[in-house]
């Protein structure tokens, strides 16, 4: 159903995300004003401002972009495939395979897109093993899967913990940025963007049968949806969209947990609105996140996800209050 | 009550249906027919089998062997779209943890009737809205569903169902968690719909008198497969009820051609 708050919703959060864009492209080192922005943006003249635009700054705040839709869209499944709100694009170990392969990687001294295929292939091992290992007959439940999922995580967090304690103190340093999500050599690229593209096209598909599932499989068997197919199809979607997000960036905490928390507070329950509202919130929160992230102690940059928090947490905390306060009225 | 079992085409009819779950039999060879515009009452210890038996009727899961019709056509072969068209269920148990209002839930029923990318009509949400009028809850339609009593909820998934509108009901326990005269007037509101409607209805219930009142048929599982099924007044006796509950129960006449059923 249709209602006037939901819209109101979309737009302002549309309007957000041009104003995040904005903000993205003109922070950084080279300071530029938000009309500068604009004129440089098409300026026929090309000069170092547009070429800093064009070759830093917009692939920077895409890719911020979309890592943070696909996050946000990968916890808004999570939460309601595993039914538990403290769920998140990490919570089957997702991250940790990718971070084990990723620093690896690091560690053998590679860089750039090898270290990116890495955690992509890392992540999707990662998915593999803690299918096999949960599927029991011909199908898993959400418990086992919770389990195993957690249980995985746990080894990984210690395979890391020997690569990090076992390294040379430099690669250290890029394995700690790695893993705390660090955007500045990210770039998006075309497969991540056509994927998250078609992710949210099919899961705006699924959008009703979502709202229907979050009220237990059961109930939703009862009323006609596919149960186990659309369970699958949705757990391979958001593993996937989970993967593509850490091979940009890293892994980036945060926004995958609180981002659709925040947007079920403002009212968006209906999966048709939260999963759009899902994709311009998680994007443009990690698109802010990231100019905070290159600005506030420039010319030092922050890794991202120590910003996601730091500006996440009071936010969540407002909202959360502001809401508890209103359900008592 | 009229007298016309297996005259008029059923809504539902299983045939020579075997039943069992984790090596227990619940029911062998049980052949039932549920014609439009009655109810069917299921009694039975705890643990015997009623809302297994209840789910394989809604097709969640298999029976061991046999068959089961509904409509013109077997179960199974229904597209689960279709089938949630003419099956509706009231589970014993609802767990909400994601959140929602009241008003959200009770649209939840009208997901089968939807096609894909459709959003629910003003005819949907009239639907939804007459349902919570009328199990009593209109005022709670913006209420958080975590706010709610036991009772509410009961109330909000009668509502749900209501919202779906299928040709046969199927409720397991539909007395949870609501008094007594909220337990009768929702069955008499669901009675009465399925009587304008010419829809069925199928409960699982511990309620005796309550499935006395307001069945036509009864299936009484013994357990072990065994089972005694027929109209209300022949199935339900004292003695009947003493063998299956394995507890001396004693029939009271309190007016004629009604009685109820206590321990004794």
């Amino acid at each position: 159903m249709i209602q006037r708050r939901h819209i109101v919703l979309l737009l302002s959060l549309l309007a957000l995300t041009l104003v995040s864009f904005l903000i993205s492209f003109s922070s950084g080192s080279a300071s530029l004003g938000f009309g500068e922005v604009i004129s440089q943006l098409f300026a026929p003249e090309p000069g170092l401002e547009q070429q800093i635009l064009y070759e830093l700054r917009i692939p920077r705040s895409i890719a911020a972009f979309v890592t943070g839709a696909m996050l946000a869209m990968s916890g808004v499944i999570m939460q309601v495939l595993l039914r538990n709100p403290l769920a998140d694009p990490y919570i089957l170990g997702i991250s940790g395979g990718s971070a084990v392969a990723a620093l690896s990687a690091i560690l053998l001294g590679f860089s750039g897109l090898w270290i990116s295929n890495a955690a992509f292939i890392g992540a999707l091992l990662a998915i593999f093993i803690v299918f096999g290992l949960a599927q029991s007959g011909r199908n898993w439940t959400a418990t086992r899967l919770l389990l195993t999922g957690v249980v995985m995580s746990a080894g990984w967090g210690a395979i890391i913990n020997v690569l990090l304690t076992t390294s040379a103190n430099n690669s250290v340093y890029s394995m700690l940025f790695w893993l705390m999500g660090d955007l500045s050599q990210s770039r998006a690229g075309i497969f991540n963007t056509a994927f998250l593209v078609i992710a949210f096209a099919l899961l705006m598909y699924y959008a009703r049968a979502l709202n229907v599932l979050s009220r237990g499989d059961m109930q939703a068997a009862a009323l006609g949806v596919n149960v186990s197919r659309l369970r699958l199809l949705l757990y391979l979607a958001s593993s996937v969209l989970t993967a593509c997000a850490v091979s940009i960036a890293g892994t980036i905490g945060f926004v995958g947990l609180v981002i659709p928390h925040m947007l079920r507070l403002l009212g968006a329950r209906d999966h048709r609105f939260l999963i759009p509202s899902a994709f311009l919130l998680g994007g443009s929160f990690l698109m802010i996140a990231d100019s905070f992230a290159r600005t506030v102690i420039a010319p030092t940059q922050l890794p991202v996800g120590v910003v996601t928090a730091i500006i996440g947490v009071p936010v969540f905390l407002i909202i959360l209050r502001h809401s508890s306060n209103r359900l008592r009225e | 009550m009229s007298n016309d079992l297996g005259k008029t085409a059923p809504l539902l009819e299983t045939q020579s249906l075997s039943l069992s779950i984790a090596g227990r039999k619940i029911c062998t060879e049980l052949s039932l027919r549920v014609p439009a515009g009655q109810c069917l009452g299921i009694l039975g210890q705890n643990g015997t089998g009623k809302t297994t038996l209840l789910h394989t009727l809604m097709n969640l899961r298999s029976p061991d062997s046999g068959d089961i019709i509904l409509g013109d056509k077997p179960l199974k072969t229904w597209d689960p779209k279709s089938l949630a068209q003419q099956l509706g269920i009231l589970f014993q148990n609802t767990h909400d943890i994601m959140p929602a209002t009241v008003l959200e839930t009770a649209l939840i029923g009208r997901h089968p009737h939807l096609a894909d990318w459709q959003w629910e009509t003003k005819t949907d949400l009239a639907l939804a809205q007459q349902a919570l009028e009328e199990v009593g809850i209109a005022e709670l339609a913006n209420r958080e569903i975590a706010s709610l009593s036991g009772g509410e909820r009961q109330r909000l998934a009668i509502a749900t169902l209501l919202t779906q509108e299928p040709r046969l009901f199927l409720l397991d326990e539909p007395g949870n968690h609501l008094d007594i005269a909220f337990a009768l007037r929702s069955l008499q509101l669901l009675r009465a719909h399925i009587e304008r409607r010419q829809c069925a209805l199928i409960m699982a219930t511990h309620d005796i008198n309550l499935a006395a009142r307001y069945c036509e048929q009864i299936l009484l599982l013994y357990g072990e497969g065994k089972f005694a099924l027929g109209r209300c007044a022949d199935v339900l006796t004292a003695q009947n009820l003493s063998r299956a509950y394995d507890c001396e129960i004693r029939e009271f006449e309190i007016e004629k051609g009604r009685s109820v059923f206590f321990p004794a």
